[in-house]
């Protein structure tokens, strides 16, 4: 017994994105994964509007959805910035001086891991391991993966984003 | 019936197939200490308190999630396994405020039992403080995260028994806190029934009725029928 | 995908294969393998191609470009550089015939591709390369010559077991499964959630060689009798991701997956399911909890996924290196895949070595070959020439090994009877300005971010135990506190509940046991041996 598909808050085309990934995934509560990170593709984090449209569609109750959003760390319920800045903080990078890195930014753009610039441009991120340890320590600037990097380095690919 | 023979702290006992150690230690009197575990509700095996050893093994499991099996030798009670336990409720007073001296529960608390029970007269290690909030928005209920423990009773018993689905469990590990809908204030959930099971099953004083002082928040468990009582309801 | 080919019917004389793995991406060899062409063209060299492949192993020296035809191998090719401009001379003169093939550098010598085999040779989005390289004729020779009790035969006879860390027999995961009985349907899923910090082995393989794993994943999928399957990958992997789903494509195309495989009643359905940053996932029963939607906590087992696992039904996991050993496997025999290795390890063990080692990057070795061989022959030693400090294996569930460990075998047993594991493959390389319970403590760091929050004695052991280490590092512990570090960290260790739980004391464990002297250097003198931590004042405090 599944309710009727609820309608779509706008007529914002990101949306039937959204429905046409319910749709392939068979409306079903084990697509909520992968339905969000088709919505946060599309709307680049999940707001409270999202989440209650995705679980509704897929009969999930309002807790499980926000349990699940809250849980993964890939997913967002803020608005990001213009830009994100992942700092790898993997072993190797760690090892290879990922620390001075957040160290430079943090104190040269105010902003602390998981925390946007107040002008909205940079966003800085940390990850757990984006697997290109030969090139330690790693950043990846929007979706560039840079390695080899001094805090030096990454303040100039910052200015230039 | 499917019957097994199996010993418990060299004590020979029976058990039918389907039950678990905790069922058959339960009703053979050979006590193994549980927080997170209420009969009648799923088990999610979270507290490690019911750890028990199985041979040959030695490994630890969690007495009220393991079937029992022909030929088992359990150790439910050891020094080794009650310094763990000891540790455990350690864990759960520091990663929280728990202060029973103001608590609703105080003297009706489970987790205040199990530290006397285990003679925990102090802290080693540091608690960790955390600032944590209170919501008193639903008209009859309140909850206080500070004295959370996440067992998850609440979250069962409200999915499982009541069929709302109103709790749910947000973030992760230390971050880990149990919430209402999409965490909204508990007040303006569209799908709480206000059924107060919740706060019926809540080990501790997270989750209590409002005005109540200290010491006045008694869980009224019999009046869950389908929960029976004869698990962890303070003597 | 062939930037420049000579024309139809003619093979080309050289070929320059381009990595196009996600370290050399990101040092830019897509731009690369364009203006090699542009480059070739323009010089009018007509018998010499461009080809895209997979990772070429040594990652830190890229962009890599490699010659099969003469052998030769060109590190650090950038867009314009010298060395492009010495890849397009040799390209545009060698002769295949006369030049000396060079003698493999120490860094290649040594090892002994099985997984990686296709790596850096094949196309990875071209199905047809992968084919012409005995791609799915092991599928094939399953399907037509062999009952699905005969394939696992041959992987238990191969003494394969689990790569993703715990080292479980996989055929006699394949054994238990094929014999879980169920109404409907069985699945197989390929873990490729490669949580651990320094360890890039299955994001390799996946952006090299994709379809050896789907190939893998069949022929699990026939020998237990599923008929669908999910490869659970790392959102942190876009280009793995990109080049898994082409590949999905192609081989339904080409009928290797979907209905009727290779033209037999089996059917396999095959679809990618990502993660979404949570470490925990790697772990079986939080890996189908995530692929359910849910939130990824672990259950205790029993039952295992073997018995009851995704949505309920008898499913097989085996992580990404393991299905990777699993064509060749079916393809040359069990027999002689237990010809490579040492007692109960058997085959070969993909590692990326990173960290304070002259060359670092993605290599297989034979089970049974010492640290030191690893490190100083095919890593080429330490890095400015300083002292070997440690070596750390298995990330967060793992241990450090000291130098005068370095004659220890890579094996199972081996590692963890020295207090460490041999994990997933990542290998991390520390010089003397490490400090090691610094390390201790950034592994515990991880753990306890990534905890779940389920378990008690993770949730808040790991935080205790992180606080302890931060006290000590920052110079205000005293022995108490070690004494209470080691008791939290056995009892954390005894009685989680999953892995993540159980191994995160681990890193502790093993610098205590191992490098006692600098958490004493800490405490009673207040000092770092090794300068990493910033310890106020020299002081000592009384306690």
């Amino acid at each position: 017994m599944r309710q009727a598909s609820p309608k779509a808050p706008s007529d914002d085309k990101r949306w039937r994105m959204i429905d046409a990934r319910i749709r392939r995934l068979g409306s079903s509560p084990d697509a909520l994964i992968e339905v969000l990170h088709t919505a946060q593709e599309a709307f680049g984090y999940l707001d409270p509007e999202t989440l209650a449209y995705v679980g509704a569609a897929l009969g999930v109750p309002p807790s499980r959805t926000y349990g699940v959003a809250t849980f993964y760390s890939h997913f967002t319920l803020k608005p990001q910035g213009k830009h994100t800045c992942v700092v790898c903080t993997g072993t190797a990078c760690y090892i290879g001086g990922a620390r001075g890195i957040i160290k430079r930014i943090s104190q040269d753009l105010n902003i602390g891991p998981g925390e946007t610039t107040e002008d909205k441009r940079i966003s800085l991120l940390t990850a757990r391991c984006i697997g290109a340890c030969s090139l330690a320590p790693a950043v990846v600037f929007d979706d560039d993966v840079q390695g080899k990097l001094s805090p030096d380095d990454v303040m100039t690919h910052l200015e230039q984003l | 019936m499917n019957v097994c023979t199996l010993k418990i702290d060299g004590v020979e006992v029976v058990g039918t197939a389907g039950e678990t150690i905790l069922d058959v230690a339960r009703s053979n009197n050979i006590e193994i200490p549980t927080l997170c575990h209420l009969d009648g509700l799923s088990d999610v095996a979270s507290c490690r308190l019911c750890v028990v050893e199985v041979a040959p093994s030695g490994k630890l499991l969690p007495a009220c999630a393991v079937a029992v099996e022909e030929g088992m030798e359990i150790t439910a009670n050891s020094d080794r396994l009650h310094r763990y336990r000891q540790q455990i409720i350690e864990m759960v007073f520091l990663e929280r405020n728990h202060v029973c001296s103001v608590c609703v529960a105080n003297n009706h608390c489970e987790l205040q039992d199990k530290a006397a029970e285990f003679n925990l007269t102090h802290f080693d290690l540091c608690p960790v403080n955390p600032r944590l909030e209170v919501d008193a928005t639903h008209e009859r209920f309140a909850i206080d995260h500070n004295r959370c423990i996440l067992c998850l009773r609440c979250v069962r018993v409200c999915s499982e028994v009541e069929g709302a689905f109103t709790w749910g469990v947000s973030g992760r590990g230390l971050d880990t806190r149990v919430v209402t809908d999409a965490g909204a204030p508990w007040g303006e959930s569209d799908t709480c029934t206000s059924c107060g099971k919740c706060v019926q099953v809540c080990p501790t004083g997270a989750l209590f009725e409002k005005g109540r002082s200290v010491a006045q928040e008694k869980p009224r468990r019999p009046f869950l029928p389908y929960l029976t009582d004869k698990a962890g309801v303070p003597a | 995908m062939t930037e420049t080919s000579p024309p139809a019917g003619r093979s080309p004389r050289v070929t320059a294969n381009v990595c196009q793995a996600a370290g050399c991406v990101s040092l830019r060899s897509v731009e690369l393998s364009k203006d090699l062409g542009d480059r070739l063209q323009k010089a009018g060299v007509t018998d010499a191609a461009v080809k895209r492949v997979g990772c070429l192993g040594l990652c830190a020296e890229g962009p890599l470009v490699r010659v099969p035809e003469t052998g030769q191998l060109f590190s650090e090719v950038g867009v314009g550089s010298e060395a492009e401009a010495a890849l397009v001379e040799h390209l545009a003169t060698a002769d295949p015939t006369r030049e000396p093939r060079p003698k493999p550098s120490s860094f290649f010598a040594s090892q002994v591709p099985i997984v990686l085999e296709n790596s850096g040779l094949v196309d990875p989005e071209d199905i047809d390369d992968y084919i012409a390289r005995s791609g799915y004729e092991a599928l094939t020779t399953a399907l037509t010559e062999m009952t699905p009790a005969q394939v696992i035969d041959q992987i238990v006879v191969s003494g394969l077991r689990g790569r993703g860390g715990a080292g479980f027999p996989v055929g006699i995961k394949w054994q238990t499964v094929a014999k879980s009985t169920t109404t409907d349907h069985k699945y197989v899923i390929c873990n490729a959630d490669e949580g651990d910090p320094g360890a890039f082995m299955d994001r390799s393989v996946l952006e090299s060689d994709p379809h050896r794993v789907l190939e893998g994943m069949a022929i699990a999928a026939y020998a237990v009798g599923a008929d669908s399957g999910y490869v659970y990958c790392r959102a942190e992997y876009p280009l793995a991701i990109k080049r898994l789903k082409t590949a999905i494509r192609q081989a339904r195309r080409k009928g290797m997956l979907g209905q009727n495989i290779g033209d037999s009643q089996f059917n396999f359905h095959v679809e990618v399911r990502l993660g979404a940053g949570a470490f925990v996932c790697g772990e079986e029963t939080a890996l189908i909890a995530s692929i359910e939607g849910q939130r990824g906590t672990p259950r205790p087992r029993p039952p295992y996924p073997a018995v009851s696992g995704l949505r309920g039904r008898p499913t097989l996991i085996n992580n990404v290196e393991s299905l990777a050993n699993i064509a060749p496997i079916i393809r040359n025999g069990g027999e002689w895949y237990a010809k490579t290795g040492v007692g109960r390890s058997k085959g070969t063990k993909v590692f990326a070595l990173a960290g304070r080692v002259v060359r670092t990057g993605l290599i297989e070795v034979p089970m049974g070959m010492t640290l030191r061989e690893v490190i100083f022959d095919i890593g080429g030693g330490i890095l400015d020439n300083r002292p070997f400090k440690a070596v750390q294996t298995g990330g967060p569930s793992g241990g450090c090994l000291p130098a005068e460990m370095l004659d220890t075998t890579l094996d199972y047993e081996s590692l963890s009877e020295k207090g460490s594991i041999m994990g997933s493959g990542g290998m991390i390389v520390l010089d003397d300005t490490s400090c090691m319970v610094d390390v201790a403590r950034y592994f515990m760091d991880f753990s306890r971010d990534e905890s779940c929050g389920k378990c008690i004695p993770c949730r808040s052991g790991t935080t205790q135990l992180r606080m302890l280490l931060d006290k000590i590092v920052e110079g205000n512990a005293d022995m108490l506190d070690l004494s209470r570090l080691e008791e939290l960290a056995s009892m954390v260790k005894a009685t989680s509940l999953c892995g993540l739980g159980q191994n995160a004391p681990n890193p502790v464990l093993s610098t205590l046991r191992y490098f006692r002297s600098e958490y004493l250097a800490h405490i009673k003198e207040r000092t770092c041996p090794a300068g990493v931590c910033a310890i106020a004042s020299g002081e000592a405090k009384t306690s």
